[in-house]
């Protein structure tokens, strides 16, 4: 793995942005450098003027380049203590109103839109929400649509499916084939599954529940809080926000609208305008 | 210990473990002053899916608090921090750790290399690293690349390690510094803190 110095990565950035109108200027550099690295071990590509080369003459094709350059390491029920926390949260989202929106922000593979339904089937919700489920990625908004999960990942999740429900078997929500567990399509057709970029996204709906777990931490803060502001900005009143468990809010100029409803969990309500 | 290695003034102690360094570890923390001025950054291999219970086991013998930092959080002179589970631990030009969930390195998340290298390139020759006992490679990358930045690089004794591959891995494809048993490598840190407190 090659150094890529800061002048590089704003190289980088700046052909990036020119040829496929994505802004990574605000990502975590120690973080998007070993994703270029990625790119350039797939691609066998030497130096980064290649590199550059290779996007400009179109040798890369954007789609390819974002799937490569995010991060999509993710499981059904990750963290299941946060699931359980949520589980006693969303009874509170329908104290004002029948029906709730809930957003997945950067929702990758869809395992964690997979992992709400489940909760939502079982708590006999589903027909009360509607869920939005969205990426920057178009090639994994297409795996995540699939419902498709790879054998070799369902020991994980089976794993945390009990750890998050003490028993149970989440095998119940697949139809196993030869390589693939594909997640129940009649539950999946309850997502709307969209292409939205984080960086420069606008408010598109109004939300009961927005997670955003693990996305940000690939963010530096001056882009995680535009994002956090985005988010309030689509909750509503008394909404309800979920960040990954090692993010924060506190240096958000809006950190101060939002209540801690659970610190360790980092499940947050937004009680100001 | 030569006394150039001790004079420098450095920014950081990094330090790598797997299996068998834990009980190292908290003899390390228990016998470090409390007043150690450096920040230590620890990344050790652990249960993915097990989130509490191991910093405390850490803190219950140690001299300072030890914690889990979260995303974007400022690196701070005197506090111990260990890479939290599931989570890769990386240091961010600007003095932050950036953390991450990326595809496992070396079979591990957190890695020790993705911890040590990132250090290095941001501590430059002002950081020390140290690799302890340990049943795979991770973490040898990571000392080449302190070493290629000028830092200074101690490795446990692998005659004393409950596994030695981690600490040989290191010693086969860079030069180390030192090669300690623990009760060095603590005397080594407490003469450091007396040296950075001097000057």
């Amino acid at each position: 793995m090659q150094d890529i110095s800061i002048n590089d990565t704003k190289r980088i950035c700046e052909v990036v942005k020119d040829k496929y109108g994505y802004d990574f200027t605000n990502y975590a550099m120690s973080s998007f450098k070993r994703r270029i690295n990625r790119v350039m071990e797939i691609k066998k590509i030497s130096t980064i003027d290649n590199l550059l080369a290779m996007i400009k003459n179109n040798q890369i094709a954007k789609d390819e380049f974002l799937h490569e350059i995010t991060v999509n390491v993710t499981e059904l029920f990750r963290d299941p203590s946060f699931w359980r926390a949520l589980k006693q949260v969303i009874p509170n989202l329908f104290l004002n109103q029948q029906k709730i929106r809930i957003w997945h922000a950067g929702c990758s593979s869809g395992e964690e839109a997979y992992s709400m339904l489940i909760v939502l089937e079982e708590m006999g919700l589903l027909d009360k929400v509607e869920i939005i489920a969205s990426d920057i990625d178009k090639c994994i908004l297409e795996k995540a649509k699939s419902g498709r999960i790879q054998i070799r990942k369902m020991d994980i999740n089976e794993k945390n499916y009990i750890r998050y429900n003490n028993n149970g078997d989440i095998r119940k929500y697949f139809q196993y084939e030869k390589e693939y567990a594909v997640f129940d399509l009649e539950l999946l057709k309850r997502v709307s599954f969209r292409e939205i970029n984080l960086v420069n996204a606008v408010p598109f709906t109004k939300c009961d529940l927005i997670l955003c777990r693990n996305v940000m931490i690939y963010f530096n803060q001056q882009l995680q809080k535009d994002v956090i502001r985005l988010f309030h900005e689509s909750l509503f009143m008394y909404g309800y926000l979920a960040i990954g468990s090692k993010e924060s809010i506190i240096w958000s100029d809006v950190a101060g609208k939002f209540l801690v409803v659970n610190q360790e969990e980092k499940i947050y309500k937004k009680y100001k305008d | 210990m030569k006394e150039e290695d001790l004079t420098r003034q450095y920014k950081a102690v990094a330090i790598g473990g797997s299996a068998g360094s834990f009980s190292v570890l908290t003899n390390i923390l228990n016998q470090i002053p409390a007043d150690f001025s450096l920040p230590i950054i620890i990344c050790c291999h652990r249960l993915k899916h097990i989130r509490s219970g191991f910093i405390e086991a850490l803190e219950i013998k140690s001299t300072k608090k030890v914690t889990e930092p979260d995303d974007k959080e400022s690196i701070k002179k005197g506090c111990v921090y260990v890479a939290p589970a599931n989570y890769h631990m990386c240091v961010e030009v600007g003095n932050t750790f950036a953390l991450s969930t990326e595809e496992m390195v070396n079979n591990s998340r957190p890695s020790i290399d993705l911890t040590l290298e990132t250090c290095a390139y941001v501590f430059k020759d002002k950081l020390i690293g140290i690799l302890l006992s340990g049943a795979n490679k991770d973490g040898a990358r990571g000392m080449k690349k302190i070493k290629e930045y000028g830092g200074l690089t101690i490795v446990q004794d692998p005659t004393e390690c409950t596994i030695d591959t981690m600490p040989k891995s290191a010693m086969a494809i860079t030069e180390i510094d030192y090669v300690y048993p623990v009760n060095k490598i603590i005397k080594f840190l407490n003469e450091l803190h007396n040296y950075q407190n001097k000057t």
